[in-house]
């Protein structure tokens, strides 16, 4: 495969696009020139005219929105990119380990507790980082078997009793009031993220993905058996569990600040690897870039095609669903 | 009557369709309100026990009835229950009814042997036959009620006359008829176009809102208010953006949510809104019951005062009303039974 500069160039200016056309579409009618202006006042401290409702739309919600689809998209991706090496399978996505019922069970019991916001956040966060520590314990306790198939097992069996807590208090919750919020919880969506949201999350999400970049090189020796890995002097425990951590910090990071979106972490990394190849290095920084540009684009879409919000969970399933089974279905493809 | 004739053609395609054989079922008779009667209904003097199957028909039957009513279908909170007055205060959380949606057992309902199964909500097929079903299956008479805001009168009737409280039904209606007469005064004297355009947040960042013909956004348009939400087309509850809200700018802001009222008023991105620049934000009660939606029932009469003040100040309509400590006493006691509030009236007001 060949990877040249330019089709780096080519991706970055792609996301330039994307990142432009979000920043000016939405259901506030801003004209290109009125953009232009507020832009120049904002950046270059112009004396120019233009509106407050058009500043706070552009820079108080639009800009938090595009950048948290971003950060979200690139994190998911980067994850699923890690967890797809690690755990030597395709099919698996950063939430395999729990993390997305965790946050999920976190957060609706906030709802269901009539928190606000923030603490429903800090829930969602919380949760998803105790479902992943629970599974990780339970298959430190388990050693009959291959830890990677331990550590799936017990990660599917802890998301199918969150999963069961998530239901429990949807029943309990009030019908009117409370489930309307806890269906639109789960849906997933950036409607609601406020810069301060974005400040708060922000270093979980790089505090999860810096770990990632600089461990990039080594993940493929996780593709070897586990006693190859050994022979070249890999800690292999040690290193799965330090990425695990990381990729489970960003997700639920970005869970907590989005809801639960599928289908990014375990469609970009496939379409980054046709694009780069297989070598973690490189695919890395394809996953992050595709993953940005993908979540921006369809958050974009679904704040712009229907009259009212579409929920972001379903545009990507939308999108990622067809794509993924096209993938498969392609001939000649390993 | 539209919906009347709307029932008529579902019932008709109901028929049709051979759903209909075997239930005993009359269509459309008490004022149009009571949309399907299956099993062997009881004489009225004979309903001792309801059993109501969802949070509409259990603030009715708490309120014609409240010594008949077997418990709470979804659980009250304490606050909630210290503005009920005895018995209702102290029913049980029994569940609710609701096809697959149940979470009442029907083998305790069975236990419970109630005089008659009764539900309040939107009449359409799908509810219609698991009320069928229920019937069938349990035994049990069950008793379908629709209604919107205006029906409720219709409702506190008919439901009174069918549950042997006839007189206490009728005294009920007269208060809900009124309320309506008042909205419907103001709605007859503000032309569409000087009406408020009002937006309806939800939920505790305020962004869940109804589209147009949401039941739970009834009252707006009921008391001569515009919804913004609905130039975004009908249905039911969605999400917005707050860049969508900030676009419609309305000038009245609506919620039953203390949380999201105090931030639109207080977070600066709220701030370029007419409505906040205004300070018309207004925070409707929730006790016992939400006074704009939550349950879409007869809780609802009171909000449509409160909500008419908040749109339409200073309309000579509003004019001659009772202050609201008499009215909220005259109201809790009669539809609540509550004679002692837990706190002093104007406490309950105190979000707004």
């Amino acid at each position: 495969m060949i990877v040249g500069g330019g089709r780096w160039l080519l991706a970055l200016g792609a996301l330039a696009l994307v990142l432009l056309w979000a920043f000016g579409a939405g259901k506030f009618q801003v004209a290109p020139p009125e953009l232009l202006r507020a832009l120049a006042v904002r950046l270059w401290g112009a004396e120019l005219d233009v509106s407050p409702a058009v500043q706070t739309v552009l820079w108080q919600i639009r800009l938090p929105r595009v950048l948290a689809g971003l950060l979200v998209g690139a994190a998911l991706a980067a994850a699923g990119a890690a967890y797809q090496g690690m755990f030597r399978n395709p099919l698996v996505s950063p939430d395999i380990l729990g993390v997305s019922a965790g946050a999920g069970l976190g957060a609706v019991l906030g709802i269901y507790l009539g928190q606000p916001m923030a603490v429903v956040q800090a829930l969602a966060f919380g949760g998803g980082l105790l479902a992943v520590a629970a599974v990780l314990g339970i298959a430190a306790l388990v050693r009959r078997h291959d830890p990677v198939l331990v550590l799936v097992l017990s990660g599917v069996a802890v998301g199918a009793l969150l999963g069961a807590g998530i239901s429990l208090l949807k029943i309990l919750a009030d019908p009117n009031t409370q489930l309307p919020s806890i269906t639109f919880w789960l849906l997933g969506g950036l409607s609601a993220v406020t810069a301060a949201d974005l400040a708060a999350t922000a270093p979980a999400l790089l505090a999860g993905l810096v770990p990632l970049a600089l461990l990039r090189w080594r993940i493929n020796l996780l593709g070897l058996p586990d006693d190859e890995a050994q022979a070249l002097g890999v800690r292999v425990a040690r290193l799965r569990l330090v990425l695990v951590l990381a990729a489970t910090l960003a997700t639920a990071a970005a869970v907590s600040l989005t809801g639960i979106i599928g289908w990014v972490g375990l469609v970009v990394p496939h379409v980054a690897r046709l694009w780069v190849g297989p070598q973690f290095g490189r695919l890395l920084p394809a996953a992050l870039l595709l993953g940005g540009g993908f979540l921006v684009a369809a958050d974009t879409l679904a704040r712009t095609v229907a009259p009212i919000e579409l929920p972001l969970g379903l545009v990507t399933a939308l999108v990622g669903a067809p794509f993924f089974l096209w993938v498969l279905a392609r001939p000649g493809h390993e | 009557m539209m919906r009347r004739r709307a029932w008529l053609q579902a019932a008709g395609a109901l028929a049709c369709s051979g759903l209909w054989d075997g239930a005993r079922a009359q269509a459309a008779g008490e004022d149009g309100v009571v949309v399907g009667r299956f099993g062997s209904q009881p004489a009225p003097q004979q309903v001792r026990r309801v059993f109501a199957a969802g949070p509409p028909a259990a603030v009715l039957v708490a309120a014609l009835a409240p010594e008949k009513l077997l418990g709470w279908p979804w659980p009250l909170s304490d606050a909630a229950r210290a503005w009920l007055g005895e018995p209702l205060r102290s029913l049980p959380h029994t569940g609710r009814l609701a096809g697959r949606g149940s979470t009442v057992p029907l083998e305790s309902l069975l236990q419970w042997q109630p005089d008659l199964i009764v539900d309040a909500g939107t009449a359409d097929a799908s509810y219609l036959s698991t009320m069928r079903r229920t019937s069938e299956q349990t035994g049990l008479p069950t008793l379908l009620i629709q209604g919107r805001i205006a029906e409720h009168g219709a409702q506190l009737r008919a439901v009174g006359r069918l549950l042997g409280v006839a007189e206490r039904g009728a005294a009920l209606a007269a208060q809900a008829d009124a309320a309506v007469a008042l909205a419907e005064a103001v709605r007859a004297s503000v032309p569409l176009a000087r009406r408020p355009r009002v937006y309806y947040g939800r939920g505790s960042d305020g962004l869940e809102t109804g589209l147009a013909g949401a039941i739970n956004l009834e009252l707006l348009e009921f008391c001569a208010g515009r919804n913004v939400a609905a130039q975004a087309g009908s249905g039911s509850l969605t999400r917005v953006s707050l860049e969508q809200v900030l676009a419609w700018d309305p000038e009245v802001i609506v919620t039953q949510d203390a949380a999201f009222a105090r931030r639109a008023l207080a977070d600066p991105l709220w701030r370029s809104i007419s409505a906040v620049r205004q300070r018309r934000v207004h925070c409707a009660p929730v006790l016992p019951f939400g006074w704009l939606d939550g349950p879409p029932g007869v809780n609802r009469l009171l909000g449509l005062r409160w909500l008419l003040q908040r749109l339409h100040p200073g309309h000579p309509a509003l004019a001659a009303l009772p202050p609201w400590p008499q009215a909220l006493a005259q109201f809790y006691r009669s539809f609540y039974r509550l004679e002692q509030p837990p706190a002093p009236w104007p406490s309950l007001l105190a979000e707004d």
